[in-house]
């Protein structure tokens, strides 16, 4: 209780729960302090070989916390504001991945605009500790501190680029459609504390098993503005009209850590909110889920294949890839919750390494982002080019690739949910899907336009070439043995 | 219970995993090779198919005959979490297409001139050969389900990247198609798999397992089979679903062309056996009536479209849709002698398909034309290629002593036992199969040499080409001249099919016809 009568009585803090979340932060803060007191410049790469690291340490103490809630058993703690159990770990992990790669997609951009500072990782790395406290978050008012820490954070990340006139854009756009939505959430937050008389997201569950609401209007509409609001994180349709925008006009290497991290701790909230808190009210919630899934996947697919920009086409994919999470979530199941986690875990990879190619291609300026500057990449670039091609296969569900296991994970929970229509929706859009990506892949194995500006080549820096081969790696090596990562999803139960 | 056998059949180590993984590794290994070789491209990619080649003729040699079940099975557990097992097995139905695959890979690859990059052509062709080889050895659903949409993107490529003028519109078409059709299949798969776990309490991908569980309702089980039946009838593919097939074949680079004719449409033909039929035995009872019908239409719709055909390739991708609508309605007889015909003339079909492509490609490449009006006369200035084309010409239009005869015969027998009047027609429409063939024979070879053809110089066939197309004629006369091994290897395993339906449904086929005997 962390009012108790008589003053204000600290709760007992289990430190190493936060741990993750408390490393990012901290070396954030070194790192931002360091900085600002030393007026000589750092040689170049050390801020994201810091963060690189601090996603590391991170991603260990997740991987620590992760076996101890195997051997030992979930718990909430902080004032049952936290939840430690395998849901929260594997979220962890999921950032903590996001983390290193980003930084590492990031430096060589950095370095490249003229933009290199310890600036863009304190950001990065706080914006990751934000979505680590929404993954973690036991208690809605905790998950509106990740989802602020996060969002804001990232606001600043997508208007980065100072020089150019569309990241600005991005940056207002993100802010203003951002900061409507954590309003949208904090009113959901306020109507359902006012119908349950908490904000515990146990407490809530509890409540609902052991009351029956005569009238739940307060209620239900406090369920909507929640997921109004996550959706809006996650991309949902029609929650997403910002996201090609922001998605086209940030830096590139904010992007795809976005599309990876900020996809992730939405859910994430989403995930919980709705199973832990309304779990009895599935009734309610599950068509809601249905038709959002189902808008999402068609909109997503049939909109990514007019689109002449490969960031747009990326971000108009990543909806449609929300939305086969959305399918895991709508078949309420266990085997759904895994197969949406398992989802977020691959896609993490494959969206980081795709966007760092992209980030590659837009050369000095971030600006060669047509479809035709992909034509014959495989000539100049057969390495790049076929990484290119194996994370956007994968993307689109080729066999024995990460991505289609998990398309057939959250497609079979459907099934199983006997939600056919949904399933088949599901899939047919991976058709859709498959001719965008595929047309990408060809362009990039025809022959090269007559040298036009062709004179700046694509360059291959050592920082993103680690992300490509760790993205292929993983995406290739687990699609061939998915066990490992199948239990790791399996494990990741919700305590509730 | 259908019998399995796990014997290695002598081998050292597991031959089934190592005839899919070896073209698998070496279309790896071609990605690592340094990109000015191009010679060394096409030896690393004739060698790997050609080691392929060996390992499965080796295991079509050790294949016992006599046997109904599956042999030489691998099986170990992949995804434990989903039911899913790593499990291979060959039996009388797949073991000659699997051969029959692993020859036609060497001779599409080395056979027709390679384009541009050879080395990206190679990799590409044999991962195709892994997928077709996996999907015709897998024994677990998912498994199978894998391979099968593996053989798209190399097909994609293959078309897209080295195809003739309209490729990436023929390209795009097929995968969507294709794709289309499998996204239905894997919906019912995993309703059925879901509806047998609720009955055994345990998820299992098993073919087998499956196949023996049977607990689907009769309702059920015809909406589950015309999900799998979709994926076929577009792979195959059957009428009304044929559409992509012409763009593809004619756009196609002629060893995709022969890849496509010769081993992907026996993918589906081998898909309805295998899975529609086993695993849906009411289903395939109640329905079969359909699937006769569509058969039959494609025939004659396939020939009489095929006959008004000015491009020589999509005149020949035409009577694609009419022969394989002749396995359909073979198979869909649900007899012994259906479905081993039915087996016995896909391989034969692949055989002569391949054949015909690869002598097609060869006219075009001297030609420089698909146009049948621009050609003519070539008779006279390259006698072997005729020659050769009209053996094939032959094998393809059933006449006795080539394959073709035989294939057709036993199958359309088979399928007069149970469902006559579709066997009459079928035979009828096969009559249209010469008139098409000959026809075109006649416009490429006899005649007088157009102005267009007048203008090139042809020469015949050279010692290369003769080298590619000797084994496809060499099989085209022994399949006609001596079935009986193949047979024996077949039957069996058709026995079993057509027992399997008859345990499900009780419903035997008669081994005479009806009102034949008194």
């Amino acid at each position: 209780m962390i009012a108790a009568i008589g003053g204000f009585v600290v709760p007992h803090i289990e430190y190493t729960a936060i741990l993750p979340e408390l490393i990012l932060l901290g070396v954030a803060i070194i790192v931002m302090t360091v900085a600002s007191l030393s007026s000589r410049p750092f040689p170049a790469g050390l801020w994201a070989g810091v963060t690189a690291a601090a996603g590391a340490a991170s991603l260990g103490a997740a991987w620590y916390m992760s076996n101890q809630v195997n051997s030992r058993g979930p718990h909430t703690t902080i004032a049952g504001a936290i939840a430690v159990d395998g849901y929260s770990e594997f979220f962890l992990v999921v950032l903590s991945i996001a983390v290193i790669l980003g930084a590492l997609v990031a430096d060589n951009f950095l370095r490249r605009e003229g933009l290199d500072g310890p600036e863009f990782y304190v950001l990065a790395m706080v914006s990751a500790a934000g979505a680590m406290f929404m993954s973690v978050a036991n208690d809605l008012i905790v998950v509106f501190l990740g989802l602020e820490t996060l969002s804001i954070a990232l606001y600043v990340l997508a208007g980065y680029n100072a020089r150019r006139r569309e990241s600005h854009e991005a940056a207002l756009k993100y802010f203003v459609l951002g900061s409507f939505s954590s309003a949208i959430f904090l009113y959901g937050v306020a109507l359902t504390y006012g119908a349950t008389g908490s904000t515990n997201l146990a407490r809530i569950g509890a409540f609902l098993a052991g009351n029956v609401l005569v009238s739940n209007g307060v209620l239900l509409g406090g369920l909507a503005l929640l997921i109004v609001g996550l959706g809006f994180k996650v991309a949902a349709v029609p929650f997403h009209s910002w996201s090609p925008d922001v998605y086209q006009g940030s830096p590139t290497p904010v992007t795809g850590y976005m599309a990876a991290a900020a996809k992730a701790a939405g859910f994430a909230g989403l995930l919980r909110v709705l199973f832990s808190a309304f779990g009895l009210m599935r009734a309610d919630w599950q068509p809601i889920i249905t038709v959002l899934a189902a808008v999402t996947l068609v909109v997503g697919a049939v909109l990514a294949v007019v689109q002449t920009d490969i960031k747009r086409l990326l971000a108009y994919s990543s909806i449609n890839h929300a939305g086969f999470v959305l399918v895991g979530l709508a078949a309420a199941s266990a085997a759904g919750l895994s197969g949406s986690l398992f989802y977020l875990l691959v896609y993490t990879f494959m969206v980081i390494g795709s966007f760092g190619v992209v980030t590659l291609v837009g050369r000095t300026g971030d600006a060669r982002h047509r479809l035709d500057d992909y034509r014959g990449l495989a000539r100049e670039r057969p390495i790049v080019a076929a990484v290119f091609a194996l994370l956007l296969l994968a993307q689109a569900g080729v066999p024995f690739t990460t991505g289609f296991l998990g398309k057939f994970y959250v497609i079979a929970a459907a099934v199983d949910a006997r939600s056919y229509p949904l399933a088949i929706l599901a899939i047919l859009s991976a058709v859709v899907g498959a001719f965008y990506y595929l047309r990408v892949v060809l362009l990039m194995y025809s022959d090269p336009l007559p040298a036009a500006g062709r004179a700046e080549g694509v360059a291959l820096p050592p920082g993103t070439a680690l992300v490509l081969v760790l993205a292929s790696l993983f995406t290739v090596a687990f699609g061939l043995v998915p066990g490992p990562i199948v239990d790791f999803a399996h494990r990741a139960t919700l305590l509730f | 219970m259908i019998p399995v056998s796990t014997a290695s059949g002598g081998f050292p180590f597991p031959i089934l995993p190592a005839i899919v993984i070896a073209p698998a590794i070496a279309a790896v290994l071609l990605f690592f090779l340094p990109r000015g070789r191009p010679g060394l491209a096409k030896a690393v990619g004739i060698g790997a198919s050609l080691v392929t080649l060996g390992l499965a003729l080796a295991m079509a040699v050790r294949f016992e005959t006599g046997q109904p079940g599956y042999q030489f099975v691998v099986s170990h557990s992949w995804i434990p979490a989903f039911g899913v097992s790593w499990k291979l097995g060959v039996d009388g139905i797949s073991v000659f297409l699997v051969a029959v695959t692993a020859v036609l890979f060497p001779v599409a690859i080395a056979g027709p001139r390679t384009g541009e990059d050879p080395k990206g052509y190679m990799a590409w062709m044999l991962l195709l050969e892994a997928a077709c080889l996996g999907s015709f050895l897998s024994l677990d659903l998912f498994l199978f389900f894998l391979f099968f949409e593996l053989t798209l993107p190399p097909m994609y490529m293959l078309i897209g990247k080295w195809g003739f003028e309209n490729r990436s519109y023929a390209a795009i078409k097929f995968f969507i198609y294709t794709f289309a059709g499998s996204a239905l299949m894997l919906i019912a798969m995993l309703a059925l798999v879901f509806i047998d776990a609720r009955s055994t309490g345990v998820v299992t991908f098993d073919l087998i397992a499956n196949t023996t569980a049977q607990h689907v309702s009769s309702g059920i089980g015809a909406v589950l089979f015309l999900g799998f039946a979709a994926a076929f009838a577009v792979k195959i593919p059957v009428f009304p679903f044929h559409t992509w097939l012409p763009d593809a074949q004619v756009e196609a680079p002629t060893g995709g062309s022969m890849v496509l004719a010769g081993v992907l449409f026996n993918l589906g033909t081998y898909g309805l056996v295998r899975f529609c039929i086993e695993l849906f035995p009411r289903a395939s009872v109640d329905l079969a009536p359909l699937m006769l019908t569509l058969g039959a239409v494609g025939i004659v719709y396939g020939f009489l479209v095929a006959v008004v055909q000015t491009d020589l390739k999509r005149m020949i991708a035409y009577t694609l849709v009419a022969d394989l609508g002749v396995v359909v309605v073979g198979l869909f007889g649900l007899t012994t002698q259906g479905i081993s015909g039915g087996v016995y003339q896909m391989v034969n079909h692949g055989v002569s398909m391949a054949a015909m492509f690869l002598l097609i490609g060869m006219v075009v490449d001297r030609l420089g034309t698909r146009q049948l009006t621009a050609m003519g006369g070539l008779q006279a200035r390259t006698p072997i290629l005729a020659a050769v084309f009209i053996v094939v010409t032959l094998s393809i239009v059933g006449v006795p002593g080539l394959n073709g005869f035989v294939g057709e015969f036993v199958m359309l027998l088979g399928t007069f036992l149970t469902h006559r009047w579709w066997a009459v027609a079928a035979a009828v429409g096969m009559v249209l199969s010469a008139l098409v063939f000959l026809w075109a024979y006649q416009q490429v070879f006899h005649g007088r040499p157009t102005a267009h053809a007048a203008g090139v110089a042809v020469a015949d066939l050279g010692w290369r080409e003769l080298a590619a197309v000797a084994p496809l004629v060499f099989l085209i006369v022994l399949l006609g001249v001596y079935p009986r091994p193949f047979f024996e290897r077949i039957n069996p395993s058709a026995t079993r099919v057509v027992a399997h339906v008859g345990q499900v449904t009780g419903q035997y086929p008669p081994a005479v016809a009806e009102g034949a005997r008194p």
